[in-house]
C-alpha cells in the first residue's frame, strides 16, 4: 500500500518538476527542474521494481546506506579538491579564467562550488554516513524508518546536485556557505527533517542504556543546522517558476543573521558533527576508551551553550552595535576553554598506547587532526579579538585559518573514519596498503602547512601594506600592490593544494583496492558479541 | 513587549538561567557514583559491531550483551 502512495507521489512530482521546467523563467530554474523530474522518474522506476520485497531483518545492521555514503565521500572530496586546485591557480594566474568559460567557469562562479562541495559535498556526506555507522552501534539498533536512511542519502546527494549546477548558471542568493537559492533550500530542509527522524528513531528505540557522547554531538550537529538553515534562508521568491528570491532581514540584520548562521555552520556542522566522529573512531582506533567521560559531557556542554553567540566577531568595525561584536568577541575567547578541553580529551585518549603512533598511520592522522583542531581553534578566537581583527580581517590570514581548520581538522578526522570504515563496510581483513596510508598522510601534512603558512605570510603582509601611511597620512600601496606582492605565496598555497589532493588520489585507489583486490573475510558470527 | 524587555530579560535572567543550568550539568557530570556509569557508557563502542543487541523477535541464541547495566 505504502508502495503506491510513493509511486503517485514520484509521478506527480516528475509531471510537476516538467511543467516547471516548461514555464521556467530563467535557465538555472529549467535545468534544475529537469534534474527533479530526472531524479524523481529514475526514483519511480526503482520503487516499481523493488514492491514487494521483503523488509531487510532487524537482527542486522543497516550498512548499503553506509558504504554508498563513503563512495560518495570520497567522490566528493577528491572533485571539492580538484575545484580548490583550479580556482587556486586561478589566483595566482589570472589567465586561467578562460575568455571562452566566462561567466561559467571563472573564479567568481567555481569559488562557491568548491566550498560546498568540500564543505556539504565532501563534509556532510561524511557526517551522514558516519553518524549512522556510529548510531546503529552506539544503540546496538538497526538504522530506523527502513528505506529512510536511503531517501536521506540520495535526496542529499539532489541537494548538492541542484545546488551545484545552479551555481554555475547563476541562481545564488549570495549569501556566504547558504548560497543555494529558495527552492534548493526547501528541498534540504525535507531531506533534514527525514535524517533526523532517521536518527533519533534509532536512539530512542537502542539498547543500551546510556546515549553514548559521539551521538550526542551529531544530534546538536543536525537541530542545529535545521534551526540556522530555516532562519538564514527566510527568502520571499519573486515567482513559483523562477531561481530568483528576495531576503526577509535586510542591512545590518540581514548581516549578524549571515553571520549568526555562518559562524554555527562552522560551530555545529564542522565541529560538533565531527567531535562526533572523533568521539567514536579515536578510542575505536586506539582500542581504549575516550580518557574521560565526565569531561566530554563538560565539552559538549560548554560548547553548546557558548558558540551560538560567537558570531558577530565576522562582523568587527561595521554598522553593527558595539557591545554586539564585544560580546561575539568574549564569547570567542571562552571558547578557548571547551576547545582545548574537548582536543586534550581526544589527544590524552591515547595515554599507555602513544606507540601506536609509529606503527599505525590511520591513528597518526587522527592525532593530526585533533593536533589541528586545537591549533586552529587557538588561532579563531585570537582573530576575533578586535585589534587582531583590524589587522586580519579581509586578508588572506582568514583563508589560511578557515584552511588550517577545513585541511587539516576535518579532513584529517574524515580520512582517518574513512581508513577505519573501508575495511569493516566491506568485510575485509585490512586495508590495500598501509604504505599508502602514510603517503597520504605526508603529503596532506605538508600541504597544510604550505597552504596555512603561506597564507600567513600573505594576509599579515596585505593587512600591513593596507595600513600603511606615509608622514603626510596618504596610504603608501595601491591596492593593485598587494595583489602583486601576494604572487609568490599564492603559488605555494597551490602547490599546498596539488599535494593535498595527490593525497586524497592516492586514498581512493587505496579504499578502491582494498574492495577489489583484498579477500573477503568470512562473516561474523551469527551470536552476538559478548560484553568487554 | 517591545525589543528593550525582551534584551533586558534576555541578559539578566535568561543569562541566570543559562548558567544555572550549564553549573547544574557540570555538577551532574561530578556527581558521586557516576564513575561507574561512566565507564560503561564509555564502553560502548566496544560493544555490538557486528549485530545490534537481540530484539523481542531473535530466538534461541539471545545473549545479554551488557545492554542491562
Amino acid at each position: 500500500m505504502w508502495d503506491y502512495f510513493k509511486l503517485i507521489a514520484l509521478g506527480l512530482v516528475a509531471v510537476l518538476a516538467a511543467i516547471a521546467a516548461n514555464y521556467a523563467r530563467d535557465l538555472a530554474y529549467m535545468v534544475n527542474a529537469i534534474e527533479v523530474m530526472l531524479a524523481a522518474a529514475i526514483a519511480f522506476i526503482w520503487v516499481l521494481r523493488t514492491m514487494g520485497a521483503p523488509a531487510a531483518p532487524q537482527t542486522e545492521y543497516n550498512d548499503g546506506v553506509v558504504r554508498a555514503g563513503v563512495i560518495a565521500t570520497t567522490l566528493w572530496g577528491v572533485v571539492g579538491f580538484l575545484v580548490a586546485v583550479i580556482i587556486a591557480f586561478q589566483l595566482a594566474f589570472p589567465a586561467l579564467n578562460f575568455e571562452w568559460a566566462q561567466g561559467y567557469l571563472n573564479f567568481g562562479k567555481l569559488r562557491p562550488l568548491h566550498t560546498s562541495a568540500v564543505i556539504f559535498a565532501f563534509g556532510g556526506n561524511a557526517l551522514i554516513a558516519s553518524s549512522f555507522y556510529v548510531v546503529q552501534r552506539t544503540s546496538a539498533a538497526r538504522l530506523f524508518g527502513g528505506g529512510l536512511g536511503w531517501f536521506v542519502f540520495w535526496g542529499y546527494q539532489l541537494f548538492i546536485v541542484l545546488a551545484a549546477t545552479g551555481y554555475i548558471l547563476g541562481a545564488t542568493q549570495s549569501k556566504e556557505y547558504a548560497e543555494p537559492e529558495w527552492y534548493v533550500d526547501h528541498w534540504l530542509t525535507i531531506v533534514w527533517v527525514a535524517y533526523l527522524i532517521a536518527f533519533l528513531g534509532t536512539i530512542v528505540k537502542r539498547k543500551e542504556p546510556h546515549i553514548y557522547v559521539a551521538n550526542w554531538f551529531y544530534l546538536s550537529f543536525i537541530v542545529t543546522i535545521a534551526m540556522l538553515h530555516l532562519i538564514n534562508n527566510l527568502a520571499v521568491p519573486v515567482s513559483i517558476f523562477g531561481s530568483k528570491s528576495v531576503q526577509v532581514f535586510s542591512g545590518v540584520q540581514d548581516a549578524m543573521t549571515q553571520w549568526w548562521y555562518g559562524h554555527n555552520a562552522v560551530g555545529f556542522f564542522l565541529t560538533a558533527g565531527f567531535l562526533g566522529m572523533m568521539y567514536y573512531f579515536v578510542p575505536k582506533q586506539a582500542e581504549r576508551p575516550v580518557y574521560s567521560y565526565k569531561l566530554s559531557i563538560v565539552h559538549f556542554w560548554a560548547l553548546i551553550f557558548l558558540y551560538i553567540w560567537a558570531g558577530p566577531h565576522h562582523l568587527h568595525y561595521t554598522a553593527l552595535p558595539d557591545w554586539a561584536s564585544t560580546l561575539g568577541m568574549v564569547m570567542s575567547i571562552i571558547l578557548w576553554m571547551p576547545s582545548w578541553g574537548g582536543m586534550i580529551n581526544g589527544l590524552m585518549t591515547l595515554s599507555g598506547a602513544w606507540d601506536k603512533l609509529r606503527t599505525d598511520p590511520i591513528i597518526r592522522m587522527m592525532v593530526v587532526s585533533v593536533g589541528f583542531y586545537g591549533m586552529s581553534t587557538f588561532e579563531g578566537p585570537m582573530m576575533s579579538i578586535k585589534a587582531v581583527n583590524s589587522l586580519s580581517h579581509y586578508t588572506d590570514w582568514t583563508i589560511g585559518h578557515v584552511h588550517s581548520g577545513a585541511l587539516g581538522w576535518n579532513g584529517m578526522i574524515t580520512f582517518g573514519a574513512l581508513y577505519f570504515l573501508v575495511p569493516r563496510l566491506w568485510a575485509r581483513e585490512r586495508l590495500y596498503s598501509l604504505k599508502l596510508v602514510s603517503w597520504h598522510f605526508w603529503l596532506a601534512t605538508i600541504g597544510i602547512v604550505l597552504y596555512a603558512a603561506s597564507m600567513w605570510v600573505t594576509g599579515i603582509m596585505e593587512g600591513l601594506m593596507w595600513r600603511e601611511v606615509d608622514s603626510q597620512g596618504f596610504l603608501v600601496n595601491a591596492f593593485a600592490d598587494t595583489v602583486a606582492a601576494k604572487h609568490p605565496m599564492y603559488v605555494v598555497r597551490g602547490l599546498g593544494g596539488v599535494m593535498y589532493l595527490t593525497g586524497a588520489l592516492i586514498m581512493a585507489y587505496n579504499l578502491w583496492a582494498t574492495v577489489a583486490k583484498q579477500p573477503r573475510v568470512a562473516a561474523a558470527s551469527v551470536a552476538a558479541v559478548p560484553a568487554e | 513587549m517591545d525589543y528593550h524587555i525582551l534584551r533586558e530579560f534576555a541578559d539578566s535572567w535568561v543569562m541566570l538561567a543559562l548558567f544555572a543550568t550549564f553549573i547544574g550539568v557540570v555538577i551532574w557530570a561530578f556527581r558521586p557514583g557516576s564513575r561507574k556509569t561512566h565507564e560503561d557508557t564509555a564502553n560502548i563502542p566496544f560493544r555490538h559491531d557486528d549485530k545490534p543487541a537481540c530484539q523481542g523477535g531473535c530466538k534461541g541464541s539471545c545473549h545479554d550483551d551488557g545492554a542491562t547495566l
